[in-house]
């Protein structure tokens, strides 16, 4: 058995945090990007302006400068919005929480393109066979369009999901007691590096895996509505 | 904001940009020639010769590129044979730690590319060349590998981009690329914002350019298949 000199717990722990951060980001992300995919296919210009240079931002540049963009200018926006209100003590904002918003900017921005997609592969028939039926926008939105949106988009958006969870340790570069950080600790304090990394590794595989095995029962799920054939 | 220091440190940044530019171009070098034999044996007919590339591959894309630099700067040099050995003064460099971890990534994301366009190429126009009574140094020469580098290149410019973001992790091993040196201008002058939204910039520069070099060759590629006429897919 191999020794982790008392670290397997921490290293737990820190993948506990690894999950957190991945599910909240996830949920910050999809929002984003089903608002960042209505918005591309808006008719009004400056939307779709707003939300193109939003996607080719994001995309252009790498996610550890987003991460480190949001942890340090994060607190210096919020307190100047805060300012404006006449509050001035001092507010931080913590690594989890620049996370969640720097890794949900990045899953937004490229799930806006999966999104515009799906939503433009839906054909024109199932629209107007709602709106016949006498829908109104919002419920043709979540009782025709959303559910098969859904299940076209969702390979797009389980890969990119595996991508969100990988960048979850750059989360660790600002100081987040990820799985990551708590491999530093124990290396620092081991002088075991390869060991230490190596199971890191493995748990981000391991988590990999059963994301995979999960985003593949929801792929059937979605499409359990489907025949073939 | 405070435009001056931006101004002040510019050539700096450049100077990062540099070597981050070297990061890039030697890995997608050294993982493109690694790539093609690994996106051969994946293909294999033989069930454990493709078993080898198929974990390595796994390996590779399903855990963070950070987790691989660490392993790679700091992994090694766990072990006396290794720093006793000829390959230590290497091994010993970020800047090769980090051209390492970059080439073996990106070569595990390039084959499976290669693989997806060497399987892409519809059987009939193997059968057609030997009809028209090509050898296979031809057939390969004039036929198959320019097909499979045109169905490449849209995929290959994509993964350059990955890249060029992923070797932003070089600055964790002390490395002065663009994000390295950002970071160390910030520690004197306590400028984050300004300092690293040009770096933001700067990155942004150089995918806008590859993606316009790439779109170029994409064009002069698939030329022979005339003006293409991009169909606007309808709305909603």
């Amino acid at each position: 058995m191999i020794n982790l000199h008392g670290f397997g717990d921490q290293l737990l722990q820190g993948a506990v945090v690894t999950i957190e951060l991945a599910l909240y980001s996830l949920f910050v992300g999809l929002i984003l990007g089903l608002l960042g995919a209505s918005a591309k296919l808006s008719s009004y210009k400056v939307l779709r302006w707003i939300a193109h240079g939003y996607t080719t931002i994001i995309r252009g540049i790498p996610e550890l400068l987003t991460v480190l963009i949001i942890y340090f200018g994060a607190t210096s926006v919020l307190m100047a919005i805060a300012g404006l209100f006449g509050y001035d003590e001092y507010i931080e904002v913590g690594a989890f929480a620049a996370g969640v918003i720097a890794l949900g900017l990045t899953f937004g921005a490229y799930a806006t393109e999966v999104f515009r997609g799906a939503l433009q592969a839906i054909p024109k028939g199932q629209h107007e066979a709602a709106t016949a039926l006498g829908m109104g926008p919002i419920r043709k939105f979540y009782r025709i369009i959303l559910p098969q949106v859904w299940r076209v988009a969702l390979p797009g958006l389980g890969n990119l999901f595996l991508v969100l969870l990988k960048d979850t340790a750059l989360v660790s570069v600002v100081g987040l007691d990820d799985i990551m950080r708590k491999a530093n600790i124990a290396v620092s304090s081991t002088k075991e590096p390869f060991l230490f990394y190596l199971v890191a590794a493995f748990m981000y595989l391991a988590l990999t895996i059963i994301s995979m095995v999960f985003v593949s029962y929801m792929e059937k799920r979605a499409s359990r509505g489907l025949t073939r054939g | 904001m405070d435009i001056s220091v931006v101004i002040e440190y510019f050539p700096r940044l450049l100077e990062g940009a540099w070597v981050s530019l070297q990061l890039v171009a030697l890995s997608i070098v050294l993982g493109g020639a690694f790539a093609l034999p690994i996106a051969l044996a994946r293909i294999s007919p033989v069930a454990w010769i493709r078993a080898i590339p198929f974990a390595y591959i796994f390996f590779f894309r399903g855990t963070p590129l950070l987790v691989q630099i660490f392993l790679v700067y700091y992994g090694a040099s766990q072990f006396d044979a290794v720093r006793e050995s000829m390959f230590w003064p290497i091994l010993r460099e970020p800047f090769w730690c980090a051209i390492i971890a970059f080439t073996l990534n990106t070569s595990a994301y390039t084959a499976e590319i290669f693989r997806g366009a060497i399987q892409a190429i519809p059987q009939g126009e193997v059968e057609a060349c030997k009809v028209v009574g090509m050898t296979r140094v031809q057939m390969y020469r004039r036929v198959l590998l320019p097909r499979a580098f045109g169905i490449v290149l849209p995929a290959y410019g994509n993964e350059i981009i990955l890249m060029l973001k992923g070797s932003a992790l070089a600055s964790t091993i002390t490395i002065l690329d663009l994000t390295g040196m950002a970071r160390t201008i910030i520690a004197r002058t306590y400028t984050p914002m300004e300092i690293f939204i040009a770096a933001g910039a700067i990155y942004l520069i150089i995918s806008i350019v590859i993606i316009a070099i790439f779109r170029q060759i994409e064009l002069r590629q698939n030329r022979y298949l005339g003006t293409l006429s991009i169909k606007v897919p309808d709305k909603g």
